[in-house]
């Protein structure tokens, strides 16, 4: 039942498909722990190995594990690699690994980890489900990042901790606190879809030159 | 005690509300917070859950973790999903109606954030029994106030003009981000208390 190439699979997740800026998971990581861009870049890389390692194992096993405990059997996987990231972090990073604190141990409860088992690991081949999850993995870092660039410049006047602007420049500082987040991105997403529906009105009156008056 | 107690709750609910300052619980917030009856309901079933959860990693934390540090995730969230099943055929056999009332919105709690996240922010801040019970309770007040307040707002959206591009999830969190803003204003009660 191969309907996708190999490089759909790959690219898919990575923009068209972003699972946080499309299809809106996992926005609990991406709105709590994006105040810094080194605290994003923790977070989405620690999720791009919980789901590569948890989408590789789960396709392997995929005709051993029944039907009826899947959901379990996903989680308990999800758990494990999530683990094994939380004490990688902790042992490497202690500073970041404090700064996302409970975050971490909610990575076992993103959605868009459960979801791509759930959606293409458990019915895919190894090397797809790989891809897959690098294509997702790579959307979800991006997304993050990009959050955390936007919060971080604006909300502290610094990317990476290296100040930009110099002392003349005053923080938004509530860019950086739990407002600035709903607000980043709101904005990303308004401004994605107003260029989506330009893009669609664009295409529509190629094909039919007389002015369409869409019901939005 | 007493006083103890009720500023966990307090503090809980409005100061570190789920979730509008720690995002947490994030999916029912966007997905259930059409109409204000339906918030109302799933606000109850949090509560609900919760609480039982917040017993639960008590137990857990007094008997069974100091032995395996190692297994606390993994025991969280096996307990959890279990934990949310056990009650959920329970109910279906002991009061028809509120399972009914219910509904889907009971599973759906298992990969909530803020069941796990409640037991993970209980283990670390090291919380006994009651002050586990205080700190649940005032979760979940938390969460359905958000709920609710968000519900009521996007009811009112819902009769507005608002331009085509802004209607889904990007009105839906500038929203947010307005509740957000507000209820840092509850952070004041921290250097009054």
């Amino acid at each position: 039942m191969r309907t996708t190439t190999p490089r759909q699979d790959l690219m898919r997740g990575v923009w068209r498909e972003n699972p946080v800026l499309v299809q809106a998971l996992g926005l609990c990581p991406a709105l709590a722990v994006t105040n810094t861009v080194a605290n994003s870049l923790a977070m989405g890389l620690a999720t791009f190995f919980v789901l590569l390692g948890s989408s590789v194992l789960i396709s392997s096993f995929r005709r051993w594990v029944p039907g009826e405990v899947r959901i379990s059997t996903y989680i308990l996987v999800i758990a494990t690699f999530v683990s094994v990231a939380d004490m990688t972090l902790a042992a490497v990073v202690p500073d970041i690994h404090k700064a996302l604190g409970a975050f971490i141990a909610l990575i076992v409860v993103n959605c868009m980890i459960l979801g791509r088992q759930e959606a293409f690991a458990s019915k895919n081949t190894v090397a797809r489900a790989a891809l897959d999850a690098i294509g997702t993995g790579t959307g979800f870092l991006i997304a993050l990042t990009m959050m955390g660039a936007f919060r971080e410049i604006l909300g502290a006047g610094t990317f990476l901790g290296v100040s930009l602007f110099g002392p003349g420049f005053e923080p938004w500082v509530i860019m950086i606190l739990p407002p600035g987040g709903f607000l980043t991105l709101g904005v990303i997403l308004l401004l994605l879809a107003a260029v989506e529906q330009r893009r669609v009105r664009r295409r529509a009156m190629k094909q039919d030159p007389t002015p369409l008056r869409r019901a939005a | 005690m007493i006083a103890n107690l009720a500023w966990i709750f307090l503090s809980a609910a409005v100061i570190n509300n789920f979730t509008l300052a720690l995002f947490l619980g994030l999916c029912p917030f966007m997905g259930v917070s059409g109409k204000v009856s339906t918030a109302v309901r799933m606000g109850g079933a949090n509560v609900f859950v919760l609480t039982i959860t917040s017993i639960c990693v008590s137990a857990l934390n007094t008997w069974v973790l100091p032995r395996a540090p190692y297994l606390r995730l993994i025991a969280f969230i096996v307990v959890i999903a279990s934990l949310v099943q056990i009650v959920e055929l329970a109910i279906k056999k002991l009061s028809p109606t509120l399972f009914r009332e219910l509904g889907i919105f009971l599973p759906l709690i298992t990969t909530n954030c803020a069941i796990l996240g409640l037991a993970v922010f209980q283990t670390n801040r090291g919380y006994g029994f009651a002050e586990g019970l205080a700190f649940a309770l005032g979760a979940g007040a938390g969460l359905t106030l958000a709920l609710v307040l968000m519900a009521s707002i996007r009811e009112l959206t819902e009769l507005s003009d608002v331009p085509a591009a802004a209607r889904g999830l990007g009105l839906v969190l500038i929203i947010a981000a307005s509740l957000s803003l507000a209820f840092m204003g509850f952070a004041g009660l921290l250097s009054a208390g």
